[in-house]
């Protein structure tokens, strides 16, 4: 077996057509092990529909509730908490002010219940997000829910990155492909790091290239090789050479340019990937060539 | 009124509604701020060009170990739940990993020997500019890699003011920066796209509003690229939809050469002002 290849498809912003560049690299790969680390937005499923055999639940943190059988209302949390969780509310029958903690602001830090004289706040885990490993048609497939509102996605797409690697290892698969999130944060860096390769999809337009080196800078600092494909190019040819130029000034290749193509909604809204529903046309065949050149 | 603009993920035309609207209160006399709460990425500023007036950094506290105090009882290293500090403890060493500290305090009360004092770190910027008199914009860009940009949001948001409409551009997503733009919004407008992953995104940011009891409603955008679903599931729901962008490449050459879509064509300023006016009437509901 080859060693474990694990390449991480990304974009600065959503919307560049990343997703459905992965579908069809996940349709036409031997056999890999697909991550959809865009745990915020995961979309990759509808089109894999992978048959579930495994799940799990994911604590993404915790928050702090107040006995208020114990508390006194002394303010001692509100003093302590950094994260303007705690207020003190007038409300009848609280003399001194009810002591209230805000679940929105609530970071999770744990730093009000210890120091709680009456231990009077108990920290309750968030446990609605899950993760899946599932079989699709092509091969094998992670996926996660964030529940809303709940931090940490960092955490949890470093979860499926490690079910992903157990899963290829158990199966004797030697390529890992990772639909990552958008933007920059946290959850970006925790698709890219460790990674084999990075590429970045991204539009001509203005903020296409902004976004474009931003998470470049952030793959940069990983020391990841690096690659691009421009899709919708056509939309505008000269922002494409734009872009173009910025990358070949920053040593990153372009591995690809993808025409505007309805079809590539057309596939998606029929559940299936660009090179599944129109399999002998020219842009499967542009997407094919990017797929080759990305797995060498 | 404060107005947020969101997506369940980027790119489906959200800040192309937010400048759009941003435009045509302008235009029309309206006391109006935009800011740009998608801190990763914030984009705005490459349609609105303005004079920067006020560029302020946002920081939070970074925690620091004096090794000449610390007795390495690692009683800091338990009280921080985001595992920022390593304490070994027979080799005497401690060290705090920067990128991990939510600057949350604990270990400052942990340490009982006076060991942890704090320094600044940098998360980010806040970018106030004149657009056009009266009308400003302001922007919040985390810096690339910090472990969560709602710090630099809540700096954006405090920067903005109470200006009589407030427009926010909101991150993509579900998670908390999402949670802390919306917030304190009064109506919350939903952009979209006709296409299975558009509805299924729309549908996680539809649970998550819900769950916090905002008013909101939805725009379709690219109408008439995808299915009909979206449609069908707004009906069932009985949820507002608020306007429809066709899929025009018109419009899509337009956005790319950072142009507003309002400014280049009259109908389009009459359809964003409509969008405006059924925004209002259905807060004052
Ligand atoms: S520190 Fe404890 S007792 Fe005091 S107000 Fe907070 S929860 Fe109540
Ligand atoms: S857990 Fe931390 S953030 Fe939450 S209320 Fe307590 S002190 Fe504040
Ligand atoms: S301030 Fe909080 S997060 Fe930072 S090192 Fe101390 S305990 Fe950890
Ligand atoms: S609590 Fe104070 S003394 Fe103990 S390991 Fe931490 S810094 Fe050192």
């Amino acid at each position: 077996m080859q060693k474990l290849k694990e390449i991480a498809v990304i974009s600065g912003k959503g919307g560049t057509g990343k997703t459905s560049l992965v579908a069809a690299f996940a349709t036409m790969a031997n056999h890999p092990v697909v991550a959809d680390c865009d745990v915020d937005a995961a979309n990759l499923y509808l089109i894999l529909h992978p048959e579930n055999y495994k799940e799990g639940k994911f604590v993404s943190g915790h928050k702090a509730i107040i006995d208020y059988n114990a508390c006194t209302h002394c303010g001692l949390c509100m003093a302590h908490c950094r994260f303007d969780a705690i207020e003190r509310k007038v409300q009848e029958g609280f003399p001194k002010g009810k002591i209230t903690i805000d679940d929105i602001n609530c970071d999770g830090c744990w730093l009000c219940s210890r120091i709680c004289p009456e231990k009077a706040i108990t920290m309750v885990p968030e446990d609605d997000s899950r993760w899946y490993i599932g079989n699709y048609r092509n091969g094998k497939m992670v996926h996660a829910r964030l529940s809303p509102g709940e931090e940490n996605s960092g955490k949890l797409v470093s979860k499926v990155r490690e079910l992903a690697k157990e899963t290829a290892e158990a199966e004797k698969i030697d390529l890992i492909l990772i639909d990552g999130p958008p933007g920059t944060g946290c959850s970006a860096i925790a698709s890219l790091t460790g990674a084999d390769k990075v590429l970045a999809v991204t539009e001509p337009t203005g903020s296409g290239l902004h976004d474009l080196k931003r998470i470049m800078e952030l793959a940069g600092k990983f020391q990841i090789e690096r690659c691009v494909v421009i899709n919708k190019y056509d939309l505008n040819r000269r922002m494409t050479e734009e872009i173009k130029q910025w990358c070949s000034k920053e040593n990153i290749s372009v591995i690809g340019t993808i025409p505007f193509e309805p079809d590539m909604v057309h596939s998606m809204v029929h559940c299936k990937s660009i090179t599944e529903w129109t399999p002998d046309s020219p842009i499967s065949a542009v997407v094919k060539e990017i797929f080759e050149r990305l797995i060498i | 009124m404060k107005i947020a603009i969101a997506s369940g993920k980027g790119g489906t035309g959200k800040t192309f509604v937010a400048t759009n609207l941003f435009y045509v209160a302008v235009k029309n006399g309206r006391n109006v701020t935009l800011a740009d709460c998608d801190a990763e990425e914030p984009n705005v500023e490459g349609f609105l060009q303005g004079k920067p007036i006020r560029k302020k950094t946002v920081s939070q506290n970074l925690a620091v170990i004096d090794p000449e105090k610390c007795v390495y009882c690692g009683k800091c290293r338990d009280w921080c739940i985001y595992n920022a500090i390593i304490c070994l403890e027979e080799q005497q060493k401690i060290y705090l990993l920067e990128d991990l500290c939510h600057d949350c305090g604990a270990c400052l009360v942990a340490c009982k020997f006076d060991a942890i004092s704090e320094t600044e770190r940098r998360l980010g910027t806040v970018t106030t500019s004149v657009i056009e008199e009266d009308s400003v914009l302001t922007e919040a860009r985390a810096d690339v890699g910090i472990y969560s940009s709602v710090p630099v949001i809540k700096a954006a948001l405090t920067a903005s003011g109470t200006p009589s409409l407030l427009l926010m551009d909101a991150p993509p997503g579900i998670s908390c920066p999402f949670i802390t733009t919306v917030a304190p919004a009064d109506f919350v407008v939903l952009v979209t796209e006709p296409t299975p992953f558009g509805l299924n995104d729309l549908k996680l940011s539809v649970e998550t509003l819900e769950q916090l009891g905002k008013p909101y409603g939805v725009v379709v955008n690219r109408d008439g690229l995808g299915d009909h679903k979206v449609y069908d599931w707004l009906e069932e729901k009985n949820i507002p939809l608020l306007m429809k962008i066709p899929f025009d490449r018109e419009i899509a050459r337009i956005y790319s050469q950072s142009l507003l879509v309002a400014a280049e064509d009259d109908s389009y300023a009459k359809q964003f002002l409509l969008l405006l006016q059924k925004i209002e009437a259905l807060c004052k509901n």
